[in-house]
């Protein structure tokens, strides 16, 4: 054995111990590695975990009903009835498990309801919004209205007891001042059976005329610059009015 | 002599055949396999323009639940007014989640069209953001979420110029990519993600596309369905229900 080392020559024993030792090392630094910084299954694997650990901080649609189902039914049976507690609570996690220590927050002030229901072209037609500067300004809404069962606070009594999404629309409209029955006229039977009597509709370009003719007068005494007057024979004589002009809500320049 | 020609030629055809069919089952995508496995979960998300309020609950609750910087350009979800002008031009602001939305910098009558987009991260089934990422930390789990693993993040960037929809951030806090995981921990508890969970007008909808009876399926069985950018061959897994030509 000793022979053979002698009879090998250096360069190739020198050549053998760098292997070695290089085997040793890479051995070494394999196992020393764990397997999660090598293998990007396991790492990811990983990320998921930790992901899906995070806490939950909003509890869910349902989960306060377990507590508050008479608040939870009132909320249910009115107009807020899509919205989450939460919407407006906050996230409320922390409060189911904690009931007396944690407070969900009671958003009392004007600035949040108007969130949703400030005056905004960009939401759909019909939504109930308002002017915030105008509709009784300083007022806290929930004074006239129950957050848990919206409603105007006196029961409309007459039209928009059905047609709220044309009174609504209507209210921020230019014929917000118009009533319904100056072009809709309405028999008493209509509000008993509305399907079988059913109020008149304008049928010819003349009906809008009446004021919106050249020539003809301010009535109630409206502000005349803000009443558009057309010449009926060449303004659109192809059409009725409310092909281009949608009554509840007229666009006009 | 013979023998070792049939060897070398036994040899040659073994690795010109073999080797590419084992190198192609190497590399076929799992996403394939993910996609048709029957039981499988493939989360989808539903946005209906004409029910948004443009109220940005949605904005707000996803900050709280995902610990989003405050700060008003740090985003998961945001929400999008889009004014379309008489003159054409195309005026688009992102909603103050903060503070009521008015109609004070555009008058009404010069406005053509207006309507509210939410956004969020598309979690497209063909992402950019994961083929660009160079340490493999952006990934697509089985049911479809694109996640960052925040521990190999080197926070390079790439990812956030490569999604075409703009829905990454860097995080000041981490330093790392950060974006919407759909709620990752809720979704996994069979809860709804956060923003769908507040909506007031359920404007937005969640679910399993791989399922017959989830309210997703329902979604874009019953509306006129668009993506964004569906050029792009992103596949987003975002379907908008009244999107308009206009939105970008």
């Amino acid at each position: 054995m000793r022979d053979l080392a002698k009879d090998l020559p250096d360069a190739l024993v020198r050549l053998l111990v760098v292997v070695a030792v290089m085997g040793c090392v890479g051995t070494l630094v394999f196992m020393l590695i764990p397997k999660s910084l090598k293998d990007v299954r396991i790492q990811r694997a990983d990320a998921i975990k930790r992901e899906q650990a995070k806490p939950v901080k909003f509890a869910g649609a349902h989960a306060c009903a377990d507590c508050h189902d008479q608040l939870y039914a009132k909320k249910n049976a009115g107009f807020h009835r899509d919205l989450s507690c939460e919407t407006c609570h906050g996230a409320s996690k922390a409060h189911t498990e904690d009931p007396a220590g944690v407070k969900p927050v009671i958003p009392k002030e004007r600035q949040f309801c108007v969130l949703c229901h400030a005056y905004n072209p960009a939401r759909p037609r019909g939504f109930p919004q308002i002017n915030p500067a105008v509709h009784n300004p300083l007022k806290p809404c929930a004074s006239c209205h129950n957050p848990h069962d919206p409603k105007p606070p006196t029961a409309p009594k007459e039209c928009s007891a059905c047609h709220g999404e044309i009174a609504r629309m209507k209210a921020v409209s230019h014929h917000v001042a118009l009533e319904c029955t100056t072009c809709h006229q309405t028999p008493q039977q209509h509000k008993l059976t509305p399907r079988t009597v059913k109020p008149s509709k304008p049928q010819v370009r003349a009906f809008c005329g009446q004021c919106h003719a050249k020539g003809t007068g301010q009535p109630n005494g409206l502000a005349a610059k803000h009443l558009p007057k057309v010449d009926m024979a060449t303004h659109g004589e192809k059409y009725v009015c409310w092909q281009c002009h949608y009554p509840h809500s007229p666009e006009v320049e | 002599m013979n023998t070792r020609r049939d060897f070398l030629r036994g040899l040659f055809t073994l690795l010109l055949t073999h080797g590419p069919i084992a190198g192609l089952l190497q590399f076929l995508p799992s996403r394939a396999l993910a996609n048709e496995t029957a039981n499988k979960k493939w989360y989808g998300f539903g946005i209906s323009i004409d029910k948004c309020i443009g109220c940005a609950r949605c904005v707000d609750a996803c900050k709280t639940e995902n610990d989003v910087p405050k700060e008003p350009f740090f985003f998961r979800t945001w929400v999008e007014r889009y004014i379309i002008k008489k003159d054409g031009e195309v005026d688009v602001k992102a909603v103050d989640s903060r503070a009521a939305t008015g109609s004070e910098a555009v008058p009404d009558r010069a406005i053509l069209r207006n309507f509210f987009v939410p956004k969020l991260c598309n979690h497209c089934a063909n992402p950019p953001c994961v083929q660009v990422c160079p340490v493999g930390a952006t990934f697509q789990t089985e049911d479809g979420v694109v996640l960052v693993n925040a521990d190999t993040c080197v926070g390079c960037r790439y990812c956030i110029q490569a999604c075409p929809y703009g829905a990454r951030y860097l995080n000041p806090e981490t330093r790392t990519a950060d974006k919407c995981t759909f709620c990752y921990h809720r979704i996994s508890q069979d809860l709804l993600p956060a923003c769908v969970e507040v909506c007031p007008t359920q404007a937005r909808v969640f679910g399993d596309l791989n399922s017959e009876a989830s309210v997703m399926t329902r979604f874009r069985r019953m509306n006129k369905i668009h993506v964004l950018k569906p050029g792009l061959n992103t596949e987003p897994k975002v379907y908008y229900a009244d999107l308009d030509g206009e939105v970008r």
